[in-house]
């Protein structure tokens, strides 16, 4: 046998091609819910009420302490026990969000601590509203550093969306592990989905470096 | 309670998942440093090497790499037992990101110090060694410290290439006893705590190693 | 935080304002406190319209806490401020003072203006953004309105052409004077100046101070200046206060305080300041 058959490479192609869509459409749903949710978290956790924050802070360490594939589990199996019952597809897209936000919640508010002080002293001193501060003065300047950032866990999150294959979704990694048990060949498939990882990150990364500069370069008009 | 039936399979599932962790984050640890070094070295075939090394395994899906190791070894006729696939992928996983941390900690050494090496003629090894790395130490613990949480988090895809972890057991028990918010919950809240005992040994090291440079500390 | 005051004196002062002309600003019995650290110790001051007051004082004397109390960037401890009769930290109800809500706050605030020592230009915008900014969404003016009123005030502190470009593409000096414009464009009747000067190159303090200068010329503004720079509050300001561990240590009119101090420690300030 020999060691990379590309005849046969080719000839899997199409089905791996398939199954990218369901790993793209994962992450697109997964993460435009962390990057919402994700805000919501954010600002919970900035709230002045006690009441809010803390349960928020709390919340964010325990996702983001605990393993996503448990997560995954725990949201397919344990919710239909609530009368909750969903396509594995959907508690996996469910689980990648809310692990992604708990990440994004934190872009986020660093991307708001990092708007220095005097801005807002400034704005007080023009007896601007919170509302028009934030709106105006805080979060164009939060842009730059938390698009790049929010770009970085995106690239994660398709990174991760493999978990999916162990609740049974055909997404790319369990098409190859579907093409390996029926063929006997592993290398192919499982190869040219690192090589599709790969080339997603290696391409997105310079994508995400590019905006970073171009985001700096509108908003501050620095070099 | 049932919860206390569960609890010496959980055990033992979460000692494999500790053993597991360990054993990464040390060849981490080695990977790391000498992908950083290299990467930092003069020579343009070390630091292409590195820098394959980290781009590849940065770059594609961590259970990719735990499958190919998996799956596709055994057809070269490498056959290791796969508990040892599991800490040598996470382990080479977890180095390739923490190679650009090092890396990161020695460039933001000062300038100055380099210079200052240069001025009492040390070699470039007695520099990085005796100056340079002390001095990045403790700017690296706190990345290390997220990525030995990652590599926690990280060690449940072992679970899916046969080796009894933590979440192993949490899927076994479950397929048996169909207690599924019991064990589910209580396989969480162990990751939990072993996080928080993680988080804990990285506070104390960063308090233990920040002490000799004059920052924080009694 | 601060308790509700029954002082029955305090009460009508609030009420005084058609009788007699009140101070522009008055601190009454303000004191400010970081922990356990006193930097204003149950300070009075007065400051009457149109007059300009330099504030000087060694460094962590409280003179800028002073001018952040005025500006509500901080919260006095205890005591009252008030603007022109108005207490602006308190507030009236049923005939007593409580703290101020954040209405209050933003009515009375509405007359103050602040040049900081940094300059806090809000980078994205141009120039002209800055100045117009709160104008628009703050006075409410129309964004004609408010760009024929900016490019005003931009001429006036000598940068209309400079109106496209943004903070980082000027000089310290030229921040500075966009910091001016916009300040001056809510139209403020009190301004406060914290060391605006003291970030700069030496050869750029000259034309902000002469933009204040003119200011003074053009604009009838109350303004209590933190400065440390002698020459100009002898020329430009009616009077001195010399600060010292959160009191006023000395006050007099600016030319007498400054050529002849009379308290010891005035004295030994200002021989180490002009060396
Ligand atoms: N937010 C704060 N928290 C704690 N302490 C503060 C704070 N702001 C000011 N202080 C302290 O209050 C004291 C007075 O500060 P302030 O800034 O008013 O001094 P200053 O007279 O303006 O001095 P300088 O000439 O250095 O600007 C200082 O000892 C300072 O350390
Ligand atoms: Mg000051």
């Amino acid at each position: 046998m020999n060691i990379w058959d590309w005849e046969f490479a080719w000839r899997i192609m199409p089905l791996l091609l398939d199954a990218v869509v369901i790993t793209v459409y994962a992450t697109v749903l997964g993460f435009a819910f962390a990057a919402v949710f994700g805000l919501v978290l954010a600002l919970m956790r900035r709230s002045h009420r006690p009441w809010i924050s803390l349960p928020t802070v709390a919340f964010v360490e325990f996702v983001r302490s605990t393993p996503l594939l448990v997560q995954i589990y725990f949201l397919y199996f344990v919710l239909p026990e609530f009368g909750v019952l969903m396509p594995a597809i959907v508690a996996g897209i469910l689980g990648l969000g809310l692990h992604f936000s708990t990440y994004c919640s934190e872009v986020y508010r660093a991307g708001l601590d990092g708007v220095p002080r005097g801005q807002w002293e400034a704005a007080v001193s023009l007896n601007m509203s919170r509302y028009r501060t934030y709106r105006d003065i805080v979060i164009p300047q939060a842009i730059p550093p938390v698009v790049p950032a929010l770009g970085n866990y995106l690239v994660g999150m398709i990174k991760e969306t493999p978990l999916l294959s162990s609740i049974a979704v055909v997404e790319v990694m369990q098409q190859a592990k579907i093409i390996g048990s029926e063929t006997f060949r592993y290398i192919e498939p499982i190869t040219l989905v690192g090589a599709f990882f790969l080339v997603v990150s290696l391409v997105a990364m310079m994508g995400i470096r590019r905006t970073e500069a171009w985001l700096r370069q509108k908003v501050l008009g620095s070099h | 309670m049932d919860l206390l039936r569960f609890l010496p399979l959980m055990l033992e599932g979460a000692w494999v998942t500790a053993q597991i962790t360990a054993l990464a984050l040390l060849l981490a640890l080695v990977m790391g440093f000498t992908a950083a070094l290299m990467r930092l070295s003069r020579y343009r075939l070390l630091r292409g090497v590195a820098t394959v090394y980290v781009e590849v395994f940065r770059g594609t899906s961590a259970l990719v790499q735990l499958f190919w190791m998996f799956y596709v070894l055994p057809h070269f006729g490498v056959n290791i037992d796969p508990f040892m696939v599991g800490w040598v992928a996470l382990g080479l996983n977890i180095g390739a990101y923490g190679a650009e941390v090092i890396r990161g900690a020695i460039q933001a050494v000062p300038k100055g110090q380099y210079e200052a090496t240069i001025a009492v003629n040390m070699t470039r090894w007695q520099a990085m060694y005796r100056v340079i790395i002390p001095q990045a130490i403790p700017n690296m613990i706190p990345p290390w410290g997220n990525l030995s949480i990652e590599l926690l988090k990280a060690t449940s895809l072992v679970s899916l290439i046969t080796i009894a972890d933590l979440t192993f057991r949490a899927r076994q028990l479950n397929d048996r006893t169909f207690e599924t918010v019991e064990i589910f919950t209580l396989v969480l809240l162990m990751y939990l705590a072993m996080a928080l005992v993680i988080t804990a040994g990285m506070r104390l090291l960063e308090h233990y190693t920040s002490r000799g440079l004059g920052r924080g500390g009694i | 935080m601060l308790k509700t005051i029954e002082n029955s004196a305090a009460v009508t002062q609030a009420a005084d304002q058609n009788q007699s002309t009140p101070p522009m600003v008055r601190f009454d019995k303000v004191t400010k406190r970081f922990g356990d650290l006193v930097v204003l110790n149950a300070l009075d001051l007065d400051v009457a319209p149109n007059e300009r007051v330099a504030i000087i004082g060694p460094s962590g004397s409280g003179k800028s806490t002073l001018l952040r109390l005025l500006m509500t960037l901080e919260t006095p401890n205890e005591g009252v401020i008030y603007v022109e009769g108005e207490p602006l930290n308190m507030m009236p109800r049923n005939g007593k003072l409580v703290p101020a809500d954040e209405r209050h706050i933003r009515r009375v605030r509405q007359r103050i203006g602040m040049v900081f020592q940094h300059f806090h230009l809000f980078p994205h915008m141009s120039a002209l953004g800055n100045v117009i900014e709160a104008p628009i969404h703050v006075l409410g003016l129309s964004r004609q309105e408010a760009v024929t009123r900016g490019e005003e005030l931009l001429e006036m502190v000598g940068l209309v052409d400079k109106r496209d470009q943004r903070p980082s593409q000027l000089s310290g000096g030229q921040q500075q004077r966009v910091a001016i414009a916009r300040s001056l464009a809510m139209r403020p009747d009190i301004m406060l100046f914290d060391e605006v000067t003291s970030a700069l190159d030496p050869e750029l303090v000259g034309e902000v101070l002469s933009t204040i200068r003119r200011i003074g010329e053009e604009h009838n503004i109350t303004m209590l200046i933190v400065t440390h720079e002698m020459g100009f509050a002898k020329e430009f300001a009616d009077r001195v206060c010399f600060f010292d561990e959160g009191k006023i240590c000395e006050q007099g009119p600016a030319k007498e305080l400054l050529t002849n101090p009379q308290n010891p420690r005035t004295q030994r300030f200002l021989q180490a300041v002009l060396g």
